[in-house]
Formats: C-alpha cells, structure tokens, sequence
C-alpha cells in the first residue's frame, strides 16, 4: 500500500530518470505544474455540475440532466455540462464595454486566476507531495497571494465603468479586508501550537496517535475546534460564498464586479473564485483537519492524497448546502459579525491556546472542559448581545 | 547582476516610473503596486521570503487597496483636465533629500556593521524576527502600535464630527 501513497511521487522521479540531468529542475517543476493546472480545474469543472444538480435537488427540481458525450447518445445522468459550458465559454463573443477601461479590464480576470493556481501550490495534498514547500513561510505565502487577488476585484469592478461593478467590487473589497483578520487570527492558533509557518510540518505534527485510534488532530481540540468553525466562516466570505456573496449578489447587483465581462473572460473569474475556494478548503483542512492523514490509525492503509481530496470534496459539497440552505447577510451584518464577533472570538481563541500549551502535563478529562468552558462563555455572551441586532429590525412597508 | 535581477529592477523601476507619469490617478496607484510587487520579487531574488510575503500582504494587499480607495472617495478617478504642475526643481530637490537621508540612516547602521562581509546569504530564520520583535525591539513596536490605534482614533473622531453636523432625518420609527 506504501508504493499506492507515493505512487505519484514515484511515477515523477521515473519521467526525471529518463531525462538528461541539465533539464530535471525545470522538468521537475513543469510536472508539479502541469499536475496543478490539470487537477483543480478538472474538480472545478465537476464542481459546476454537481453544485448545479444539488441546488436543483435542494430547490425541488432536476438541475442539469441531459448533457452528456457529444454526438452520443450517452447521457451519463448530465455530467457532460461542463464541456458544453466550456465550448459555450470559448466561443461567446468578448464584449467590452465602449467606455471600459480596455487594459485593466483585460487585465482584471488573470490578476485573479494566476494568484489562486499559486495558492493551490503550497498545499501539502499527500505524503510528500507539496508542489512548494517554503519551509519557513508556507502559511504567510498562502495569504500573502490571497491579499493579492484583491486588487483584481478593484480592477474588474472599477475598469467596467459600471454602477453594479463598482458596487460589487467595493463591497468586495470591503468584505475581503474585514475577513482576513479572522482568517488569519485563527489560523495563527495553529502556527503558535505547532511553532512553524509551514504547511508541510503542519500537517506532520497532526499524524501523531492521540487516545490510541485518533489522529492528532487539531479540531481535537477545544482551541482547535473554535479556530476550525471561525476559520470556515472567514473562509466562506473570503470565497464570496453564501451567505455571504453580497459582492456578487445576483437578485442585487446583477454578477457584482464582474457584469461586464463575457464569453471566457467571465469563465476566468468563475474559475478564480472556485480555485479561491479550494485553495482556502486546503488550507482550512491543512490546518485543522489533519491534511492527508487519516481520522483513524487504521485507516491509515487508504492512500494519503485521496484522504485530501475526500476531504476537499466534503467542503466543497459543504459549501454547496450552504448556498442552498442560508439567505444572503446584509452589509450591516457582516461587518458587525467580522468585528463585533469574529475578532473578539479570534482573541479569546489565542488565549485559549495559551492556556492549553500551558496545561500540557494536565489529564485531557480536565483541561478539554476547561478550555471548552473558556471559548463557550464569551460565545454566549458575544452572540446574545448579536442577536439583538438581527431583532430590532423595523420595516418601514413590509409591516 | 544576473539576468532575473535585471528583469525585476527592470519591472520594478518602469513601473515605478509609470506611477509618476501616467495621467490617470488610478492608473497611477496600480502602477505603484506592479512596482511593490517588483520589489517582493526583488526580496525573494534575494532569499528573503518572510520579507517579501509581508511585502506583499502588506503593501498590495492593504495598502495598494487604501490608496486606491482614497483616490475613488476623494476625486472620481478620472484624469485631470490641465497638466499638472510639476516643479522639477523642488521635486528633485526632495527626492533627494530622501535619498540621502535614507542613505546616511542605513548607511551608518549598526546592523550593516553586523552582517559578515562575504557574499553568503545569511539563514535568518522567521523565528529569530519573532524573537527579535517581541524580545529587543519590544519598545518600538508597542510604539507604533499606540501611534496606529492613535490614527484610527483620529479617523474615528473625524467621521463622528461630520455625522453631528449633518443629522440623518428621523426616520426611526415610521409608525
């Protein structure tokens, strides 16, 4: 089963074996490349499919059913759309607004989607198998190319010349900066426990046997398990994910900041904002979810990159439940939540982790509740004096 | 100068410079994060990773973003209708002013005195800046911290002002 987990490993040592030794480091790279651009975008390419069958089920409806292999009769239950999407995407004329900005315009769609294929490269997605690994600074190059896929919102929304785009882009924007100090708050629990930025010993850290049949995951704990839930919620406004996709907020502002695009430029930034999403679902189950390592140790036979990519399938499909089941928040809302919540839940969470570095010669029956009891309180209180918000809403007509 | 040095002065320096000549203020500040952007790759040339990344969560992400921003909320973004003064005279003069301060400050550092004089990059571990920050340079940071949240204040209490003097209409309860 050893040579089954390495066995991507082992086939990219082979193609190096049979080249000259001047070209192996570029080879070497082209391969992770090459790896990279074939297999996020193939699950993206599900992705559309399924997430649209799903919410058709969630709505009462059939979603997508008919499309299957071109000039066959086979149907294969629907899940050739993406091809007819993707020729749909490539042959659609490319509109540009007559008062556009035409270069920042042009530009805006690859501002996006080059930072997202970088963010997909540092995940750790099996046992050896990191396409970079930056031994001191995985994390922060994560979120540094994350921070930059900012400026292609402004470029989109501002280039467009275009009241919805404008709007889309500065709430984006918005929503983006406030989130990321959630973000990165809660991932910093992790970086303070395992004492290393980089994801690959992260993920080493979280193999250890815990209890006898556990993983050492960091959900385990009751600092980790807080920073899981808080980093999902970041991670869902960072991807423009409902509920909190105002920046794109269809029965609103149209597509948000990028309206004015078509044909495959729009396909562009559709695929952006899904790798954004599996990138920051890598990084949630890097940090948290134990990477490519199984729950069980004897599970531990099931190769390791399909334990990540089991695990990248769940929060996608997660993230589709979402979109069907929670109404969109308001401005208001969301950046009470981000900082009237998230940051004060983000900061007890560090003191949490504190505390459970400090009590670690304390039995887990003790320390577990201690640390539960210390994030559960301030929860309380933070989220009844939140509630009260939602309550005292007042409509002028509706009532 | 290797050739990938050549090429990222190159980006950094004519980006840099079309910052100051464009004519369209967004244009401008775009420009201005190809340039810092430039500069990140200038730091990664070097081997230093932890400087570049926070170059760029910094820089492109936050602060390419604030002045971008100013320029939306403050003029519509379009390009100004005259040429704009320059003053090539006072501006050099500034600029080098700048340049020689900032010389004569790193210049005269103690921490150039401390690196070994060989070309060898020196391994500087994310953990020794930690250690660094919150052990020697403590003082310093907790400085700028209070300046920081000092500005915010600031910002705070100007937005209030302009609240009190025009009061939204009542509208609180319509019934």
């Amino acid at each position: 089963m050893a040579s089954l987990d390495q066995i991507f490993v082992t086939l990219k040592a082979w193609v190096l074996g049979l080249l000259p030794e001047t070209v192996q480091p570029f080879a070497g790279v082209m391969i992770s490349i090459s790896a990279i651009m074939a297999v996020f975008p193939g699950i993206f390419a599900l992705t559309t499919v399924v997430e649209r069958k799903l919410l058709g089920r969630f709505q009462n409806r059939p979603g997508p059913n008919r499309v299957g292999i071109p000039l066959t009769k086979i149907r294969l239950a629907g899940f050739g759309q993406f091809i007819a999407d993707g020729i749909k995407s490539l042959t659609k004329e490319d509109v540009v607004p007559r008062n556009a900005d035409k270069v920042v315009h042009f530009i805006a769609p690859f501002v996006l989607v080059v930072p997202s294929f970088l963010a997909l490269s540092v995940l750790p997605v099996g046992r050896n198998m990191a396409a970079l690994n930056f031994t001191e600074t995985g994390l922060l190059f994560f979120f540094a190319i994350g921070a930059a896929t900012e400026i292609s919102v402004f470029m989109a929304g501002w280039s467009s010349r275009n009241k919805y785009s404008l709007l889309g882009a500065m709430r984006g924007i918005a929503q983006m900066l406030s989130y990321e100090i959630p973000l990165i708050l809660s991932s910093l629990t992790v970086v303070m426990m395992v004492g290393s930025l980089s994801l690959v010993t992260i993920v080493e850290k979280q193999t250890a046997v815990q209890w006898g049949v556990f993983h050492n995951w960091h959900v385990f704990t009751p600092w980790g398990f807080a920073g899981f839930l808080l980093f999902l919620t970041a991670a869902c406004a960072e991807a423009n994910r409902t509920p909190f996709d105002l920046p794109e907020a269809e029965s609103e502002l149209i597509a948000g900041y990028f309206t004015e695009y078509s044909g495959f430029k729009f396909a562009l930034f559709f695929l952006g904002e899904y790798l954004g999403m599996f990138a920051i679902s890598g990084v949630a189950i890097t940090l948290f979810l134990g990477g490519w390592s199984a729950p069980f140790t004897f599970l531990d036979w099931v190769p390791s990159w399909l334990w990540f990519f089991g695990k990248l399938v769940g929060f996608i499909l997660f993230f589709i439940w979402l979109r069907g089941t929670l109404p969109r928040l308001k401005v208001d809302q969301l950046m009470n939540l981000a900082w009237k919540f998230m940051l004060p839940m983000c900061l007890i969470n560090l003191v949490v982790a504190g505390v459970w570095h400090y009590t670690a010669d304390w039995n887990d029956l003790i320390r577990w509740p201690l640390g539960a009891a210390l994030l559960a309180l301030p929860y309380w209180i933070f989220s009844r004096r939140f509630e009260s918000r939602f309550q005292t809403r007042t409509y002028r007509y509706a009532s | 100068m290797t050739l990938a040095f050549a090429i990222l002065a190159g980006l950094t320096v004519g980006a840099a410079i079309a910052a100051m000549t464009l004519r369209n203020l967004v244009h401008c500040s775009l420009c201005a994060t190809v340039s810092l952007v430039g500069l990140a790759l200038l730091y990664l040339n070097l081997g230093a990773e932890f400087a570049a990344f926070v170059q760029i969560l910094v820089y492109v992400g936050a602060v390419a973003i604030l002045i971008v921003f100013a320029v939306l909320l403050t003029r519509s973004g379009e390009a100004p209708a005259g040429r704009v003064s320059y003053g090539l005279w006072t501006g050099l003069g500034v600029a080098l002013a700048v340049f020689g301060t900032l010389a004569w400050a790193i210049g005269g550092s103690s921490a150039l005195k401390a690196l070994p004089k060989d070309s060898a990059v020196p391994a500087l571990p994310v953990k020794d800046v930690g250690d660094k920050l919150v052990g020697d340079f403590v003082l310093p940071l907790q400085v700028i911290a209070l300046l920081l949240t000092a500005a915010m204040l600031g910002a705070i209490v100007i937005a209030m002002r302009e609240a009190k003097g025009n009061p939204q209409p009542a509208t609180r309860n319509p019934q």
